[in-house]
């Protein structure tokens, strides 16, 4: 039988630690919605995600308020739009009416975000996904809780640099048509590299064509709880520190497991799989970078912040992989910053770098992630920044990701201010030396060898 | 079975299992196991109690537990089990 101390340990890291789900994502699978008229096709997407998602609020309400733990959003990924709107949208505008229309059935089944304004182009870009994606910026202008997502490249396939050198101008135009909210829509948009077909998490989720109708994915979260478990073992060997981790993450995870199959029985939704990713917040103690503060660098960024990276990393998956029966999605530390107060006060005090983020997205998920950059950064350069991410999960196999905000009107020195789990950040240097001729080459880098690899 | 674990915890006073159990007893829940201590002067306690004769939603039950605490200055939350054996038990 349950023992009053694991009780309070519970509530202890629900109350004081942070615990929460992130999210329970259901995915719905659009494809026969698609028909050759685009008001039909809007009426059919409708018509499917507000029966299919009509109890999902209410069903991850009723799951907090009985296991009294957070679950903080509820939300929707849905088929990449490109692949069921290729056949009916043929202007900007034709996408834009299929925006509204899913920005509206977001926010009459209450939930806060919905995924998959996104086009699949990691090898070629058919006419559709091209016309998708020059229609984001509009489309994330005037739309409150739709995110966009682009795959870019794949290990298989290698790197699309045709639609790497779009989707930087595409990330200009989104910062310059939402200037006046800190550039915001770029917040919803993010490049990927090796995109997964079942992430719960924003601003890249979708439901891939390899899912079934409907699934639910959960995504757990707890960095202030695995900072808190390690703040109390400050001197530990790196054994116990790594079974530490593991077993905390194992905790977490099993809440994420409970939730998710209660979910998936009340709604009469398939579980999917759960997402093992440790996702920071701006609230105190919710910060990834207090976690590699409390394995041992002064301040993130430091020599030996990779290596710490990459140590939670590996743990984290190894004790929810036990705890979990299905895991997926991207599965890892997120490293964002404006949504980790760590990570803001690192680039604050001159310790953490864009260059230093880079490297360690190498051993974690999921890229550079939330960072503000100068409003005249060219687009040529963002292009060469989401090549270098691509380059990085095509070569090691995992997936990558660009979320970057170049800020209209501001430049380093400033700061934005998002609000909510958004949070907030310093806009940091990115190296004035221009690689406009590496980016417009056209063309694609051919897929890697799988062999040979050093 | 639907086990549910209510847990009290405050500074001490006269009557808090006393209020608690009463409630119980009307909502017919029935205390399984009780873990009480006090350490500090405050009031630390978890009971495992049974719903299945309870008429009440569970959130009806919780929020209810929850406005006798408020009136007897402590915190008591009301949740379903499976969160603790989920997270304490392979």
């Amino acid at each position: 039988m349950i023992n009053i101390q694991e009780v309070f340990e519970t509530n202890a890291m629900i109350e004081k630690e942070n615990l929460d789900v992130r999210t329970i994502t259901m995915g719905i699978n659009l494809l026969d919605c698609a028909t050759d008229d685009v008001h039909t096709t809007c009426r059919n997407i409708y018509e499917r995600i507000s029966q299919r998602a009509k109890n999902l609020v209410r069903v991850g309400e009723e799951i907090s308020r009985e296991l009294a733990v957070p679950i903080v959003n509820k939300r929707i990924s849905i088929t990449p739009i490109s692949l069921v709107c290729g056949t009916c949208c043929h202007t900007v505008d034709d996408y834009l009416q299929v925006s509204l229309t899913l920005d509206r059935v977001a926010d009459e089944v209450g939930i806060n975000f919905l995924g998959g304004f996104s086009a699949l182009v990691e090898k070629g870009m058919t006419k559709s996904d091209e016309l998708l994606i020059r229609s984001i910026p509009e489309c994330l202008a005037q739309t409150q809780r739709i995110c966009s997502s682009v795959c870019v490249g794949s290990t298989r396939t290698g790197i699309n640099m045709d639609a790497v050198r779009l989707m930087g101008e595409t990330i200009v135009k989104a910062a310059q048509l939402s200037k006046d909210n800190d550039s915001l829509s770029c917040a919803k948009l993010v490049v990927l590299c090796n995109a997964p077909d079942d992430n719960p998490f924003m601003a890249g989720a979708f439901h891939g064509v390899t899912e079934a109708d409907a699934i639910i994915n959960v995504g757990v979260s707890g960095p202030g709880v695995v900072n808190h478990v390690l703040r109390q073992i400050p001197d530990a060997d790196f054994e116990e520190l790594c079974e530490t981790i593991k077993k905390t993450a194992f905790k977490i995870t099993r809440v994420g497991q409970l939730v998710a199959q209660e979910a998936s029985r009340r709604l009469g939704v398939p579980f999917g799989i759960i997402d093992l990713s440790l996702a920071p917040t701006p609230a105190a103690g919710d910060s990834v970078a207090e976690i590699l503060e409390a394995i041992g660098v002064d301040c993130v960024g430091a020599p030996g912040t990779t290596a710490a990276l990459a140590l939670l990393n590996d743990q984290v998956k190894k004790g929810g992989i036990m705890a979990s029966s299905y895991v997926g999605g991207l599965s890892g530390a997120f490293i964002p910053v404006s949504e980790d107060m760590g990570m803001v006060a690192a680039v604050e005090k001159g310790s953490l770098s864009i260059e230093k983020l880079e490297a360690m997205t190498c051993v974690c998920s999921v890229g550079l992630d939330m960072i503000a950059i100068p409003g005249d950064t060219p687009a040529s350069t963002i292009s060469g920044i989401i090549a270098d991410e691509a380059a990085i999960g095509m070569i090691n196999q995992k997936t990558t990701a660009v979320r970057i905000l170049p800020v209209v009107g501001k430049g380093v020195g400033d700061r934005i201010d998002l609000g909510g789990l958004l949070g907030n950040a310093p806009i940091m240097p990115v190296n004035t030396f221009g690689c406009g001729r590496f980016i417009n080459r056209g063309g694609r880098i051919p897929a890697p060898i799988h062999s040979f690899k050093n | 079975m639907q086990k549910a674990i209510i847990t009290v915890v405050g500074r001490n006073k006269r009557g808090i299992i006393a209020r608690v159990s009463t409630k119980l007893a009307d909502e017919q829940i029935d205390v399984l196991d009780i873990t009480q201590t006090i350490i500090q002067g405050y009031f630390n306690m978890m009971m495992i109690v049974d719903m299945d004769c309870c008429k009440k939603d569970f959130a009806l039950i919780a929020d209810e537990m929850d406005v006798i605490g408020t009136e007897l200055g402590v915190q008591i939350k009301c949740q379903l089990e499976s969160i603790f054996d989920k997270m304490h038990r392979l």
